[in-house]
């Protein structure tokens, strides 16, 4: 799973729905790996618009990443390359950045959700369901 | 020929054999390649790239043609075979273990759009004692809305039993808020005959392309794409818009004349 997934993946059970602590999940026992992408600038800045930036500094930070800037760059223009540092830095923090292992821990309702192979597993037990 | 959903439950019918049976038929490939792209036509994204989730995105032949035209994705799929599959295929996409009919677990605002590609006709099922397929629909429904940004698209070709399961299916993503309905192509042909369901979640910019279907839903105006137009164009009309765009460029070009465009007679 990409760091970039772990800005928009939330607890399953129902009932967390209307809790804002079902998001982001914690992250724990993580396995991480640097995968090669093709680089594009326009996803990025397109992504970066709706990223919701204190859900990254917590996550990066459960996984051990406290230099990221405290807040969103904003009006990130991806044809200017002045900008593409910024993007590239991005680019291999958010999609080069896998997760294979580890545990997602909602805030809420403590459900476990295991990441083997690089798959989440999601899946609920009959009594969340 | 008997459906896989009378079968058994999804993630026991897709199995490790039939997973990669499925997935290396170049049969099964063509057909799926071939609904994929027809499910991002009617969509009518723009053409920046988009990210997609994949709902029963299965081993990814769905996902691999998202990729294929530049798009992101993120698949659920409840068949781990399934996703083993995927995984040795090593697709770009993000694979979730995950039952569809338990919500989509992704916070509101996320996808741009949703596909789902021979999937959703498993919700109707009721595999299991104390499962209600109404309860699941209206969860899978619900949570999809929300995963998807205001004006966000879902075009999902599916398999119904009947018209009950297709009407089923439209109740709950109209009580979701979903606006929309079903198209169907190629209605004569007992074989060939395709169902999809293409709605939208709130208001949108561009609507849906609905060039030569008809729905079962009322039609709302639509804008046609650049594609659209240039496809509908005269022969007269793109020489008008080739000569405008050279002028623009500072080109000199020809003054329009009354035998702009007509066939010539042939002299010998
Ligand atoms: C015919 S396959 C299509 C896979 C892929 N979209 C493609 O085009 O090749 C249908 C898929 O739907 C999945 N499916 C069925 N019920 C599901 C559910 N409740 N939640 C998630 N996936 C489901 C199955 O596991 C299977 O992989």
């Amino acid at each position: 799973m990409k760091l970039l997934t772990t800005n928009f993946v939330k607890c399953a059970v129902k009932a967390c729905d209307s809790s804002a602590d079902s998001f982001p999940l914690k992250y724990e026992d993580v396995q991480l790996v640097q995968e090669e992408q093709d680089f594009n600038p326009e996803f990025i800045a397109n992504m970066l618009e709706r990223l919701d930036w204190a859900a990254l500094l917590k996550v990066a930070a459960d996984l051990g990443n406290t230099s990221l800037p405290s807040h969103k760059p904003d009006d990130v223009d991806p044809t200017l390359t002045e900008n593409e540092p910024l993007l590239r830095d991005l680019h291999s923090l958010l999609l080069e950045t896998q997760i294979t292992e580890g545990k997602m821990v909602c805030g809420n309702c403590q459900h476990v959700y295991h990441i083997k192979n690089s798959i989440p597993n999601f899946l609920l037990p009959p009594h969340l369901a | 020929m008997s459906r896989p959903e009378e079968i058994a439950p999804a993630e026991i019918f897709y199995n490790d054999s039939e997973s990669q049976k499925y997935t290396t038929s170049t049969r099964v490939q063509h057909i799926q390649a071939k609904m994929t792209f027809r499910a991002l036509e009617l969509l009518n994204l723009e053409d920046f790239p988009h990210y997609i989730l994949d709902v029963g995105c299965g081993s990814g032949l769905s996902g691999e043609i998202l990729t294929e035209e530049g798009h992101f994705w993120t698949g659920l799929d409840i068949a781990p075979s399934m996703l083993a599959t995927g995984l040795d295929r090593e697709v770009e996409g993000d694979l979730f273990l995950s039952d569809i009919g338990n919500g989509i677990p992704f916070r509101a605002g996320t996808f741009d759009a949703a596909i789902s590609i021979s999937a959703i006709q498993w919700l109707c099922n009721a595999d299991q004692s104390g499962i209600d397929p109404k309860k699941r629909l209206l969860r899978f429904f619900n949570s999809l809305f929300a995963s998807l940004k205001r004006g966000g698209k879902f075009c999902a070709q599916f398999y119904p039993l009947n018209d009950l399961q297709t009407e089923n299916i439209l109740g709950a993503a109209k009580i979701a808020g979903f606006s929309g309905g079903c198209v169907l192509d190629d209605p004569e042909s007992k074989k060939n005959k395709k169902y999809y369901l293409v709605l939208t979640a709130g208001r949108s910019e561009r609507n849906i392309n609905l060039e030569n279907v008809t729905m079962d839903a009322p039609e709302t105006t639509r804008k046609l794409s650049k594609k659209q137009i240039k496809e509908n164009e005269t022969r007269k009309d793109y020489i008008k818009r080739k000569k405008e765009l050279m002028k623009k460029r500072g080109k000199v070009v020809a003054n329009d004349s009354r035998y702009m465009a007509r066939p010539r007679k042939i002299r010998f």
